[in-house]
């Protein structure tokens, strides 16, 4: 079991565009992917559940993957969430274009 | 949130008459600038902008749900109608089968947030094989509006 917590940095949050870019990027593992906030956990694969959590810019996530590609799932996410932050810009000059 | 703080229940549409998506979405959108919600002359604006995100990735979610939605100026706060078809309308959704119930949203442009609590509220009842049944049976937009409420009031449904 992995375990990683992530903080949401994109300006707009976890809304459609990205939660279906990590569904869809948590769907390339076969370990099972359990996403949680201080009151959920959702099932990381589905864009309805992921759609549940309302993770607004600053939201800290719990990511938690058990199975053989447990590890690489997790990082890959974490980078996804925080590094590459959906491709989108952080909050800093406001609203994007 | 509710769904009663940011569903225009007087634009309710218990029968679209649209076959396709694109006209379902127009629908929508005029009952929401009928109802006074969209400001002035920002109808034909908004319904192509719906569109034009639809055509970008589908908000067909699966079990004949779709929820369009697009940011606008013109929404002082998040605004959403419901809107019916009992012979099923194509979204192109995830899992290629008809959509028989549409939830259309528009958000202001600059407050992330409040549109992410309404998505909250939307998929948190649209995951529910109960509330998503009764949804999809109601007949007038008493029905409709009837669920909403008692959504509000029992998170379970």
């Amino acid at each position: 079991m992995c375990e990683v917590e992530v903080e949401v940095k994109n300006a707009d949050g976890l809304h459609m565009r990205p939660a279906m870019q990590f569904v869809d990027v948590a769907s390339m593992f076969e370990c099972d992917i359990t996403v949680s906030n201080s009151e959920n956990s959702v099932d990381g694969k589905s864009i309805m559940q992921m759609s549940m959590l309302a993770a607004t810019c600053g939201t800290n996530l719990k990511i938690r993957a058990e199975g053989a590609d447990a590890q690489q799932a997790v990082d890959t996410l974490r980078k996804l969430v925080e590094e590459k932050m959906f491709d989108e810009p952080p909050p800093k000059g406001k609203k994007k274009s | 949130m509710k769904f009663a703080d940011f569903v225009c229940f007087e634009a309710i549409i218990p029968e679209l008459s649209a076959a396709d998506r694109d006209g379902a979405i127009a629908e929508l959108v005029s009952a929401l600038d009928k109802a006074g919600l969209l400001g002035n002359n920002n109808c034909q604006k908004i319904i192509k902008a719906v569109i034009e995100r639809e055509n970008e990735a589908s908000t067909g979610m699966g079990k004949g749900v779709a929820v369009p939605h697009v940011k606008d100026e013109a929404a002082k706060d998040v605004v959403a109608v419901v809107g019916l078809s009992s012979r099923g309308i194509d979204f192109s959704s995830l899992d290629k089968q008809p959509v028989y119930s549409v939830i259309l949203l528009i958000s202001p442009a600059d407050n992330p947030d409040r549109h992410l609590q309404a998505m909250e509220t939307i998929f948190k009842h649209l995951q529910q094989d109960r509330f998503r049944k009764f949804l999809r049976q109601s007949q007038t937009a008493e029905q409709i509006k009837d669920l909403l409420r008692e959504a509000d009031e029992n998170p379970s449904l």
